[in-house]
């Protein structure tokens, strides 16, 4: 028994693509619900980064709900309901301001992709016909600004800068106020990349929170953490200190044109109680989709 | 958020202590705590599975040690496991006398390559070597100027030019040679392992400049996936070794045991942190910690193990014997506190030093406080540092305005001192399970709280009871002093 688990695992393995091929038949063929049958659900839910406390969650109402009832349908639809449900949210993508600028601030760890998920979301947004302004306050890594300025230049949407090194909470003041001025409809904030566990720079990020809420009261209407996919457990914790410093409204998964599942959104949801509104999905500038929870729960099943 | 492992291991074990054998049967609590350890620090599921089978197999038949709580036995097998698994290291990097030899960065986006290529570069300048860049991420805008911006702060050379990656790794190489540089390190742009025609080009690169070392760039926050891109990576390139990145944060990095153990490749260094210098070796030993959660004991006393070993045999033997007579000074103090100086286990370590935790004002940065510690102990003078008991009132001022302080916070930190002293001359007598029960003991007892060792402590009692006279003359004494 044991043996042939380990050679199925092996054989899934070899495929690059999916680790996911050695159980695709999870819901096919006639079996029972029985102990197997379980720990292949576990094992794929955990593989899919979904977390052991949601997993072992789940597998339990399946246990209790089908042990020793064949295999069919209703197992799979059940499951996939309870997944689904985890992530039942009402908002439904950004919520814009009647009048004045509606304000975004992007935040999350560095490498996550902030910079590419921004030039996304202002091309969407321009598309919907939104006067778009950025603002560039990752003043610390090098080549941050420079990077925005060339995206905002192929979107042909403004950009507010200053140079490397800059208080990026000044940067946002500037921003602020121009979008004020000029009537723009959305404002996105950058951020510079930053690890939850940084305090300072915890607190340099509620500072660019505490400026802008001072020059648009309400503001910022939205607060996307931009978490990247294949993160294991930690973006957990990620969220919630993110969401502890700045009051998060959202998720951005990106890079899920990979092969990661980005299952942490379960734990995450049930805990922070965080949303996903939009995935990035490819390299290309088109590439944000709003985020749809039925796929998303089909895709974790699928190679 | 996480629990450490010995806790939850030693509840699930409790029952075992002090009886009989490790059997299949008794143990399967305690492993599966350790597998949820594992699965939580993001390992790999097929890697844990196989894991806890060994660990099972180790564990079965070993008689249950009569002083040790079955659980740190289960912990030390799991320990040792984890660190022959991760190792060996090999850190050095390879050097020709002909040419310079090539190494090359490549992982998925936002892994950190470019930083770290800025890094790699650094370490080898520090090793007398003469590294010269190439910036081949042609893709990601602005990431050329980021490498550039990068190596004029570190004085390396940067090879760029607006053709494809693959000329730009070539180019770089001869360039490298005429500029007698003996390392090129080729930062690539960020690709997906299932992205064919960027890994075609990853491979052409590999052809024709022939890199000398490959390195995979892994963020240690990634999860099960980790497994699915070494793998892609190592089988289009014959990776040498992985850097495994943002280690400051809090992820456990399971990474690290997933990927040795999938692909056979090594961990070679870590990023700890955003600035250029901090790229450290990798040391398995460190890592098994890590991944095995923080705020255990055990830990404590193995992480100390390590760090003594730098010091030279003889060198310890003296503190040893410092520890055991009770003369360890402030100076000691000060040479233990630079050796846990070192960026990343500064924090965990203070959480877990006896008596270290109440030195420092809750919710105050670790490194912040040590350094104020230091601060006192580098503003006293040598006899006051063999011998705190002679700091009175006027010299405690002294030092206080050396170190930028009030006075009190002087006294309060030697009041400490002395307290940790006492547990420690209480501690050398002991061997190493003596000393874990001990301090588990003294830490329900609350003693690690403030002010609480002296009700554990005994004062000075010689047995004897004083005279009315001799306590008049104590008393009047005691009044002096103040």
């Amino acid at each position: 028994m044991l043996g042939r688990f380990f050679q199925k695992i092996k054989q899934g393995l070899a495929k690059t693509r999916s680790v996911f091929s050695g159980v695709v038949g999870l819901f096919t063929g006639a079996h029972r619900v029985d102990k197997a049958f379980l720990t292949k659900l576990e094992e794929q839910l955990l593989l899919a980064d979904v977390g052991l406390t949601a997993t072992t969650q789940i597998v339990e109402r399946v246990r209790q709900a089908y042990l020793d009832k064949e295999v069919g349908e209703d197992v799979k639809k059940f499951v996939q309901a309870q997944l689904r449900e985890q992530l039942a949210d009402t908002s439904g993508g950004l919520t814009f301001q009647p009048t004045g600028p509606t304000v975004v601030m992007i935040a999350g760890v560095n490498g996550s992709g902030k910079t590419t998920s921004i030039a996304k979301l202002a091309l969407r947004l321009k598309t919907d016909g939104k006067k778009v302004l950025v603002a560039a306050c990752d003043t610390f890594r090098a080549a941050a600004v420079e990077q925005l300025t060339v995206w905002c230049e192929r979107i042909g949407c403004d950009i507010v800068k200053q140079q490397q090194g800059s208080d990026p909470a000044a940067v946002a003041h500037d921003a602020c106020e121009r979008a004020k001025a000029r009537g723009y409809d959305v404002l996105i904030v950058d951020t510079a990349g930053r690890l939850h566990t940084q305090t300072h720079l915890m607190r340099e990020l509620e500072k660019i929170h505490r400026v802008v809420a001072k020059q648009l009261p309400g503001a910022p209407h939205e607060v996307l953490l931009v978490l990247d996919a294949s993160n294991g457990q930690n973006a957990v914790i990620q969220a919630e200190q993110f969401t502890k410093t700045v009051k998060c409204t959202g998720i951005i998964l990106t890079k899920l044109d990979g092969t990661a599942k980005g299952g942490a959104v379960f734990a995450i949801k049930n805990k922070v109680g965080l949303p996903v509104k939009f995935v990035g999905v490819g390299e290309g500038m088109e590439d944000l989709d709003p985020f749809n929870p039925d796929e998303f729960v089909q895709a974790l099943f699928e190679g | 958020m996480f629990e450490g492992i010995t806790k939850g291991l030693s509840d699930a074990l409790k029952k075992l202590r002090g009886r009989g054998r490790l059997t299949a049967d008794n143990i399967r609590d305690g492993l599966r705590e350790v597998r949820r350890a594992l699965l939580e620090a993001d390992v790999n599921l097929n890697v844990v599975t196989q894991f806890i089978a060994n660990v099972e197999q180790r564990a079965v038949g070993q008689d249950v040690l009569a002083r040790v709580d079955p659980s740190e036995q289960i912990v030390k097998i799991v320990y040792d496991e984890l660190c022959q698994l991760m190792g060996p290291v090999d850190h050095k990097i390879p050097l020709k006398s002909d040419r310079p030899v090539v190494l090359m960065l490549c992982g998925l986006q936002g892994a950190g390559k470019t930083t770290t290529a800025a890094k790699l570069a650094l370490t080898l300048k520090a090793r007398g070597r003469k590294p010269f860049l190439a910036a081949a991420d042609l893709k990601r805008p602005g990431a050329v100027e980021q490498l550039q911006t990068l190596g004029t702060q570190i004085e390396v050379p940067v090879y760029s030019e607006p053709t494809d990656p693959v000329s730009v790794c070539q180019n770089a190489v001869k360039e490298a040679k005429k500029q007698l540089c003996d390392a090129v390190i080729l930062d690539t742009a960020g690709r997906l392992q299932i992205d064919d025609d960027l890994m075609n080009e990853l491979k052409q690169i590999d052809k024709l400049c022939k890199p000398d070392e490959c390195y995979l760039v892994v963020d240690a926050m990634i999860g099960q996936e980790a497994v699915n891109v070494a793998k892609a990576f190592h089988d289009a390139l014959e990776l040498n070794a992985c850097i495994l990145t943002k280690l400051d944060g809090d992820a456990r990095g399971g990474a690290a045991l997933s990927i040795k153990q999938i692909t056979g490749v090594p961990i070679k260094f870590i990023g700890v942190g955003e600035k250029l210098d901090k790229l450290e070796e990798f040391h398995p030993e460190r890592m098994a910690q890590r991944i095995l959660g923080q705020g255990d004991l055990m830990g404590v006393v193995e992480k100390i193990a390590s760090l003594q070993q730098k010091m030279t045999q003889e060198e310890m033997e003296e503190q040893q014997a410092k520890l055991t007579k009770g003369t360890f000074t402030l100076y000691d103090f000060r040479k233990q506190m630079e050796m846990i100086a070192q960026p990343g286990m500064m924090k965990d370590l203070i959480g877990r030093m006896p008596g270290m935790a109440d030195m420092i004002p809750e919710g105050e940065d670790p490194e912040a406080a040590l350094k104020r510690v230091q601060g006192m102990i580098d503003s006293m003078t040598k006899k006051e540092r063999a011998n705190p008991d002679l700091i009175d009132t006027p010299r405690r001022r002294r030092i206080a305005a050396g170190a930028g302080l009030q006075p009190h916070e002087v006294h309060q930190f030697l009041k400490q001192f002395d307290q940790m002293r006492t547990i420690m001359k209480q501690m050398a007598s002991m061997n190493i399970f003596q000393r874990l029960g001990m301090m588990r003991n003294m830490s329900k007892a609350g003693a690690f709280l403030p002010g609480g060792m002296d009700a554990i402590a005994k004062k000075g009692d010689t047995g004897k009871k004083k005279s009315a006279k001799e306590r008049a003359e104590e008393r009047k004494k005691k009044k002096k002093k103040r």
